[in-house]
């Protein structure tokens, strides 16, 4: 039996830097605020690690139970934690990524009036999505499913002055509204047949039912509205046009909410749903289909950006997507190896692009930029690093995690092993784009023409705004701390070894599947190896040999480009297909219809013939002693009638 | 022995009387009159049924009505040599200060 362990710590830490911070914040100081945000976040991770150290080798779950919530006949709901080596890993990359990315906010929000509501914010955060990782039921997973989707739409919308922004959060939480709704009446589904949202005991339920191999049944439809929720929670088809647009935040926002860790709280979920979806092949191939064809086509997006923001967040659906296949191939092992590598190196990428961004002095558009290597060798370094860890070059996290995942595809589907290798060639062209169009060749702003709010900041610093500057200490420290783990973090997943860590969880016969790796899997190693730096030779060629060439690429291939450049006019589709009617529908039909027509006009004419009746029966109010008598009177004669007639009629 | 009916048909027009008196006439002392006019109209039946039943009730209902009555004479006169005082007339149509 372990000891006990305190769990309820580790997001109520957060919690209460939250709370300090939105209370008392406005009237502190900077230092102060920023004192109890990277406390009360330190101490997450601190205890987080302690627990981790105290729960080692944690190859028994451990429960905490914290305090009853709903009970109601059989059902029970309790606020209770739920550590295993899943949890495990995702409590760790949220605490450590979270609060190295709330060391980087230090420097790159100093400046910012709504300094200490973002911190506010931020902690809130990290108390929600570490609920959401450490919940040992469903209903505490989905109240942190819910509050990571409320501080994501407050983040994004974190400038809400700015129209742009304020719509920008309004899309990404009605989106990621569709998705819960099926997250929702999944859960119901398992309240009604299981009687439990509890996970011990919804997986001891469906550890002996029989998988569904002839058709579709109760485990394939909750499969299947669970990914849904997944869906939306982690950006992907045909949910994941929020996201993109979740670029309005400030950066660390990007960095942390919709790179590192919330927008994988999907692939947590279906991971450790898995007991269900491994009873339910059919759920399974949905998953792997939506994930490869994401990873795809986000993907093909990226390449024509120019947004530096927008790269990274197609980048990101497109792993995330990688993530999916894995689940959907039923290596969730790999799937959560990828999230981890994926949380350092895109973590570290979204922070660098941070880092230019404030060189820049706010601009983000990377037609603007270029040479910027000399300019702050630093940023470069760490950004060059995650860029080889992102396209999967040898021995970066990112080859080791992409690797596990495209091995499982093809044993599982060769189809989706050219997808995903097509896509790493795609990810490592695009994400060598960023990095040449960034640092390589000449400085192209001829002066910083938009001026941003950093901009303004260091004028007053004294610093020339026409010279691209390195970020102070506090930003860079976190970027190399994460161009470490992006460096070595892969190294975990070396002959199968975060495979057999997640065993516990994944179930023996899945560890056991998971040995036997020989010839085949090192020569499509070296393909999809071979595919990455193809696409970084590309890139090279096209950034900077001969930076004339794209734009001759993009003439001869015409409306195809447009599409690409376009995003290939999928919000313009939603829009006309869904939003449009729904607007439509609901000012003609809803508001003129019913909400003026019934139900207005049902209030008003209630009045108007209260009014009118009132208008005649006013008379009787005369304020004459004598027609009242009159009234007494004839009111008694014919009530005396009355009685006379009845009496006679007896 | 007089029939109860003769005493109650007699009340009747006694309390018909006042309530025509009070719905038509205009003095208020004339009104104040039919008002006695229908109580005592009342206290007549009241007798007449103790007399047939033999029963004391109706009569000390009677010296209640009589007595309440006297109480509200008194009343009543004071409230209208008020109004006289205020506004020098007696007709209740011009005592309208209420009137919509």
């Amino acid at each position: 039996m372990t000891p006990n362990l305190n769990l309820w710590l580790i997001p109520v830490l957060p919690l209460a830097g939250a709370a300090i911070n939105g209370f008392f914040g406005k009237k502190s100081s900077r230092t102060a605020v920023t004192t109890v945000a990277l406390v009360f976040c330190g101490a997450a991770f601190a205890w987080a690690s302690v627990a981790a150290a105290r729960f080692w080798p944690g190859d028994v779950p451990y429960q905490e139970f914290l305090a009853h919530w709903i009970r109601s006949g059989t059902f029970s709901a309790d606020f209770a934690f739920y550590l295993d080596r899943l949890s495990l890993v995702m409590m760790l990359v949220v605490t450590g990524v979270g609060f190295l990315i709330h060391i980087y906010s230090v420097g790159y929000m100093w400046e910012d009036p709504g300094y200490y509501r973002f911190f506010c914010y931020l902690n809130l955060f990290m108390f929600f999505m570490l609920t959401l990782v450490l919940a040992n039921n469903y209903l505490v997973m989905f109240i942190g499913w819910e509050g990571v989707g409320l501080a994501s739409y407050l983040l994004i919308g974190f400038w809400f002055t700015k129209d742009s922004a304020a719509s920008a959060g309004k899309k990404a939480f009605i989106v990621n509204r569709i998705g819960d709704f099926g997250f929702l009446i999944g859960l119901f589904l398992l309240i009604e047949h299981f009687g439990s949202l509890n996970f011990v005991q919804v997986f001891n339920q469906v550890q002996p039912m029989a998988t569904e191999t002839a058709g579709a049944g109760l485990l394939t439809a909750i499969g299947i509205l669970l990914m849904v929720g997944a869906c939306g929670k982690s950006a992907q088809i045909p949910l994941y046009v929020w996201l993109p647009d979740a670029m309005e935040g400030p950066t660390p926002v990007s960095a942390l909410i919709h790179a590192a860790t919330m927008v994988t709280a999907g692939v947590y979920m279906v991971s450790r749903s898995h007991v269900i979806f491994e009873r339910a092949p059919i759920a399974l191939t949905v998953v792997a289909i939506i994930g490869t064809i994401t990873a795809f086509f986000a993907a093909t997006i990226g390449i024509a950006q120019t947004d530096i923001k927008k790269v990274l967040a197609y980048s990101t659906v497109s792993q995330l997507g990688y993530m999916f296949m894995a689940c959907g191939v039923g290596a969730f092992s790999a799937g959560i190896f990828h999230l981890m590598t994926h949380a350092f190196f895109k973590g570290l990428l979204f922070l660098g692009a941070g880092s230019v961004i404030h060189a820049v002095g706010g601009e983000q558009d990377m037609r603007k930029m270029g040479g910027l290597r000399s300019y702050i060798p630093w940023t470069f370094l760490t950004m060059a690093i995650a860029t080889l860890a992102i396209s999967g070059i040898f021995p970066f996290a990112g080859f080791w995690s992409k690797d596990e995942i495209l091995w499982k595809a093809y044993q599982a589907n060769p189809i989706y092993w050219v997808i995903g290798a097509i896509t790493a060639f795609i990810t490592s062209l695009y994400m060598f784009r960023l990095l040449f169009m960034t640092f390589f060749g000449e400085y192209r702003a001829t002066k910083v023409d938009e001026h941003g709010r950093l901009l303004r900041a260091h004028d007053q610093e004294g610093h020339g705004h026409s010279e691209p500057h390195e970020s102070p200490a506090v930003m860079l420290v976190p970027l190399l701390i994460l161009a470490l783990l992006s460096t070595v973090g892969g190294l975990v997943g070396i002959h199968n070894g975060f495979e057999h860590f997640l065993g516990p969880v994944f179930g023996p016969e899945y560890e056991a599947a998971a040995r036997g790796s020989g010839g085949m899997e090192l020569l499509l190693m070296g393909i999809s190896l071979t595919f990455a730096l193809a696409g970084a030779v590309i890139a090279y060629i096209l950034y900077v040999s001969k930076p004339y060439l794209p734009d001759r690429i993009a003439d001869s291939l015409g409306s195809l480009y447009r599409a690409v450049f376009n995003k290939y006019y999928v919000d313009e589709l939603y829009a006309k297909v869904f939003v449009n009617p729904l607007v439509k529908g609901s000012t003609r039909i809803l508001w003129q219809g019913v909400d003026r027509k019934v139900i207005d006009d049902t209030v008003n004419d209630a009045a108007y013939g209260a009014r009118e009746v009132s208008d005649e029966v006013r008379h009787m109010q005369s304020g004459n002693l004598r027609s009242y008598a009159g009234w007494i009177a004839a009111g008694a004669a014919i009530l005396i009638a009355y009685m006379v007639w009845q009496g006679v009629a007896r | 022995m007089v029939p109860l009916s003769y005493y109650l048909v007699l009340s009747a027009i006694l309390f018909a009387c006042g309530v025509t008196g009070f719905l038509i006439k205009r003095n208020i002392i004339t009104i104040f009159m039919s008002i006695e006019l229908m109580l005592n109209g009342v206290n007549l039946s009241f007798v007449a049924f103790a007399a047939q039943w033999h029963a004391l009730s109706g009569q000390v209902f009677v010296f209640f009505v009589m007595v309440v009555a006297a109480a509200e004479a008194a009343v009543g006169l004071a409230v209208i040599i008020a109004i006289y005082r205020a506004r020098e007339t007696l007709n209740v149509d011009q005592v309208n200060l209420l009137k919509l």
